[in-house]
Order: structure tokens, then sequence, then C-alpha cells
């Protein structure tokens, strides 16, 4: 990091605050140094992170300022109040554009906010902007974007994973201590693993679903993302919680997660039981990616759990069932974007245009490639003479998936694998390939047919110096325990590292010419 | 290899409202089928005895009291739209002509 940049944007969250609550800084300084920060690295759009498709410099610099205000006038406020935040663009936002990385919804400004959103402006968070993705949530890359690709601040020919690259990219380049992301299949975990952060899928129905741009219903969950652990628990709790407006939200208190995460810093896992998932390594992980995991299911060891391996024979066909369900689910949630109420409308030229015409261009001008293929995809899934052999024996093999982690879980406490079979792919490399991208989201897809909460968290670099994630899976309604085992592996390997994994990222210096 | 033809294709592209050019009708085919055929192995992985699952959550039934709270006015429904007239929105016609 060059000396020019502000120390603050090194900060994690935890530390913002309690220099927040200090009044040691102000949330105006906080604010405009991650400003000045994504003003510096982020842009253009050609070269640059492009972790941001929208900065809202006036409004958080606003916001920020009334949070110093109620701070100094003695105000009880949340402890993340005055710490800034992005927000993936597919969670919508009143007053700012909502774009889900789309043409289809370019200039669109909601007239509403997500309930995730609510709970952060309630928080005293500052939102500085809306994070980068592939098109609906759809790609594991954020080459998807039809806003162009943001780049792996680890490496800059590099991407980031996806679909929430901008959530995770923004992290790793200082542009942000925490983020929203959401996880249909790893969106979350994904990346955070590909850029050297930590990143939680909730339980499903954990966090409110209302307001968040359905991609597939049945799997789609937001969540927290950060630079730490802790910093991921203290987000998690602010957003989580029951809402009256998502009806599959689920009416139950919120684990514990800050206390797991605090009471795992310790390092401490004695009778802590972690299950080896069997079917999530071996052929199709790099080599290097299996030295980071099987190095941290040492550590585990040493940090006092008992350590299994187990099998889960019908993760096999996780894959397969989850892309019939989800294009299946999407081709459906799809349907709304029609040019009739809001977002893009594309008329043909011609006399007597009908609805129909004008919904058929709509779309094809509005959707990209992959969005198109899903949509394609669900359509045939789902006709009349497929339904049975393709979406009904999908949601049999969704069963199986599930006894399995049942009867896991009636083992051990979480089960670990790595979170992707590689590190980082090149720019491009699968863009024409979607099988090929398909199966980076081997490991993290189980969990989203489930409904069971996951993290990633650094495990270390792999030969080629980028980052290698580790995912820890616990039961629904389980999520503290993630925290507790995540924050005893990240305290052991920063302690081996001499610091997080994130100082060793190098300077931002754009696409190489 | 599950062949998923060109027809078929523009077929689907019809229904889900999506106008295709010959070649992209072209490339979805080639592209579909190889997705198909990765996919197809659900159907030989499980037996007619296991029920299935749409859903991770058992929520069944969710209410809530009937009483009448805030909604967005019709000004902020309508301010997304392409178009709007007398407080609606504005759309093309919806049936053919001489229909």
């Amino acid at each position: 990091m060059s000396s020019s940049v502000n120390e603050l944007v090194h900060w994690d969250a935890a530390r913002l605050s309690e220099a927040l609550v200090a009044r040691v800084v102000s949330s105006e300084e906080v604010t405009q140094a991650h400003l000045d920060r994504i003003a510096a690295v982020d842009g253009p759009a050609e070269t640059g992170v492009h972790a941001f498709l929208h900065v809202a410099a006036e409004s958080a610099l606003a916001r920020a300022r009334e949070v110093d205000a109620d701070r100094a006038k003695g105000a009880v406020l949340g402890p993340l109040a005055g710490v800034p935040i992005g927000v993936k663009d597919v969670l919508t936002t009143r007053g700012m554009p909502t774009t889900c990385g789309s043409r289809m919804l370019e200039g669109w400004v909601p007239p509403y906010d997500a309930t995730v959103v609510r709970e952060l402006h309630a928080a005293g968070l500052v939102v500085l902007g809306k994070t980068n993705m592939d098109e609906f949530a759809m790609g594991s890359t954020t080459e998807h974007s039809a806003y162009g690709p943001t780049r792996n601040p680890w490496d800059a020919t590099r991407v980031p994973g996806g679909s929430g690259g901008g959530s995770a990219a923004a992290l790793a380049a200082f542009e942000a201590p925490l983020t929203v992301g959401s996880d249909t299949g790893g969106s979350i975990r994904q990346p955070a693993a590909l850029t050297g952060t930590v990143g939680v899928k909730p339980t499903y129905g954990g966090v409110s679903r209302y307001g968040l741009v359905a991609l597939a219903s049945s799997l789609d969950q937001a969540g927290p993302c950060a630079r730490t652990v802790l910093d991921t628990a203290l987000l998690h709790a602010v957003i989580a919680g029951h809402d009256p407006y998502d009806s599959t939200s689920i009416p139950a208190d919120v684990p514990d997660v800050v206390g797991a995460a605090r009471q795992g810093a310790s390092g401490d896992l004695t009778g802590v039981r972690v299950g080896v998932v069997e079917e999530l390594s071996g052929e199709g992980y790099e080599a290097g990616v299996t030295a980071r995991f099987t190095e941290a299911v040492a550590l585990l060891r040493e940090a006092g759990a008992e350590v299994v391996e187990l099998s889960l024979p019908n993760l096999v066909h996780a894959l397969a069932a989850y892309y019939l369900i989800l294009p299946s689910e999407a081709s459906s949630n799809l349907a709304k974007f029609d040019g009739m109420r809001y977002g893009l409308r594309v008329t043909p030229e011609g006399e007597h245009v009908t609805a129909e015409q004008v919904m058929r261009a709509t779309r094809a001008a509005g959707f990209g490639d992959e969005a198109k293929r899903r949509i394609i995809l669900g359509t045939y899934a789902l006709s009349a003479g497929y339904y049975d052999a393709y979406y009904g024996s999908a949601q049999k093999v969704r069963t199986l998936v599930q006894r399995d982690f049942a009867r896991a879980f009636g083992q051990v406490d979480v089960l670990v694998s790595p979170t992707a079979p590689t590190t980082a792919y090149r720019l491009g490399e699968k863009l024409d390939d979607p099988l090929a991208m398909y199966a980076g989201d081997v490991a993290t897809i189980p969990a989203n047919l489930a409904g069971i909460p996951g993290m990633s968290l650094p495990a270390g670099l792999s030969d080629d110096g980028l980052p290698v994630g580790l995912q820890v899976l616990a039961p629904q309604q389980a999520d503290d325990r993630l925290y507790r085992v995540g924050a005893a592996v990240e305290a052991r390997l920063t302690a081996q590292w001499g610091g997080s994994l994130l100082s060793q990222v190098p300077e931002w210096k754009g696409v190489p010419a | 290899m599950s062949v998923i033809s060109r027809s078929e294709v523009e077929h689907l592209a019809r229904l889900a409202r999506i106008d295709m050019s010959d070649e992209e009708l072209d490339r979805m085919a080639g592209q579909l089928g190889a997705v198909l055929d990765a996919v197809a192995q659900v159907s030989s992985a499980v037996t007619e005895d296991v029920p299935a699952t749409s859903h991770p959550v058992p929520l069944v039934n969710v209410t809530r009291p009937d009483v009448v709270r805030p909604g967005l006015s019709a000004a902020d429904a309508l301010a997304g739209a392409p178009a709007s007239e007398d407080g609606r929105f504005r759309v093309p016609q919806i049936l053919e002509e001489d229909a």
C-alpha cells in the first residue's frame, strides 16, 4: 500500500467502531477516507477494480454527519453506527439506482428499501454505494455484469468470483470494511474465497429476502461480507432476524453470532466435532487448494477439535440438481421483466406493435447471454414432457442432499471443505464455457439446496499466490457454530502469518498495459 | 448427448418471450445440449419413493392480521414506468388487430 493511503481504510469494522464510539475519529472522516480510496482505485470501469456500479458520495457523507451529530448529542447507537458499507446491487435502495448488473434495470431507482437496507440505515451504517455483480446474480465471475467485470485486487487479470465479485473485491481493495452480498449457489462464499475475504450465507430464512431481487426464491439468501470473522458476525447481527414482509423468514431468535466469534478467537475448539466431507475433495480440486485445506484441517485438530471424515454420497448429484432448480425458478422470477411497469422498454418499429412484441424485443435487448441461457433452460425443464425427468428429479435429489446433511450433523457439529476447487480464473477464461464455470460452484451449492448456513474464510495462498478459502457448514439455525470455528481458524492462521492474509495483497496498479 | 434442436430452442424462446437471432439460436442450442447432458444424471440418481423437496424450510400457512397498512403511493409505483398516463401504466396494445 502506498503511504498516501489513509490508514483508516485498513482498519476493520470492529476497530472503526471502537474509535467512533471513543470519538477518536468521526464517521465523516472514515467515510471520506473510503470515498477517496474508491476514487483512487475503483475506476475507470475498463481498468480499475470496478467493484462499484454506483457511488453515493453525497448521501453517504450526509448520513455520516448525521451519525456524528447523534453521537455528539449522546445518543445510544448500535456498534456499527458510522461505519461505511457497500451493498450488492441486487438489493433495492430507495432513491439510489438498483440495476442487478443488468441493462434491463439501467437507471431504475426503486421506490422502496429492502429490509436489509432498512436495517443498515436503522443501525447507523453509512451506505457508500452499490456493488457490481453478475447479471441478476447469474454467474461465478462477475464477468456477466452488463456494466463490465470487477477485477481481483490480488491480480488485475483475474476474476474476483461471482456473482458478488463487487462486494468481495471492495473489501480486498480496502474500498469498504463491510459489504452485503447474496448467495444462491455460492455468490457470497466463492468470491470470498477468491479474494481472501470472509463471507457468510446465513440459514435460509435467517435474513429477510424482502427487496432482494429474486433469482431462485428457494435458494436465495442475503448475508454479510467482511475482512474478519468478527466483523462478519457484527454485520450478521444487524441484518438477521424475522421480517413479517418475508413469509419465508424464520420467526425465531438469531443465534449469538458475535458471542460465538469472540469465543472462537481464543483459538480453542476443544470438544467441537468436525467432519471433512469426502465428496468435496480430490479430483477437480487444484493441488494448491488441497494443500491449504489439509493444513487447515490439521490446524482444527491442533485447536482441540475432533476431526472425522464423512461421506455424503448424494452431494455428487447436487450440482446437476442445482442447475435444473435454479434455472426453473429463475425463468419464473425473471418473467416480471416485461417492459411494462418499470425498467427497460424496447418498442420495435412498425404500426400496431403489440405488448407481446414489445416484451420479446425488450427481453432480447435487456438480458445478457447467461441470463437468456438460464431462462431457456428453466423453461425447458418446466415444460410438459420434461418436468418429471428434470425438475421433478432435481427436487428429489434435493431431499437426498438434505438427508445426507441431517445424518452428518447427527455425528458432527460442523462440516468443512475447500470453498472452491480452484483459485481465481483469468478474465475471459470461462466466458464461453458455461459448464466449466458452473463446476466452480460444486462445493458451495449443497448448502443452498439444504438451506443450511455456510462460511468461507481465508486459508492461505496457493502456489500461484492467489487466495484459497476454507468452507465451514453448520445445521440450520446454528449459524453461531460457523463463527466459533471460523474465528478459531482465523486466530491461529493470522498468528502463523504474522497478520491478516490481506496484508499481503499487492498495491493496486490497475490492469497491466 | 441430450440433443436440443434449434427449432426446440426457438419454441422455448417464444414461450419465454425473448426474440433471438438465427446465430443466437444456433449457439444456444449447442450450449444447452451440453448443459442438459451434464444435468440429466438427476433422473437416474433418484427412485420413485423419494419425496420431492421444493423448499428448504417447512413453513406453512404464514398469515398476517387483516389490517390496512401503508403501501406505495401511485406516484411512487409509477415513477419507474416506461410510460404512464392518468395515474396508470400505459402499455402497448395487448390484442392483435382483427383478432
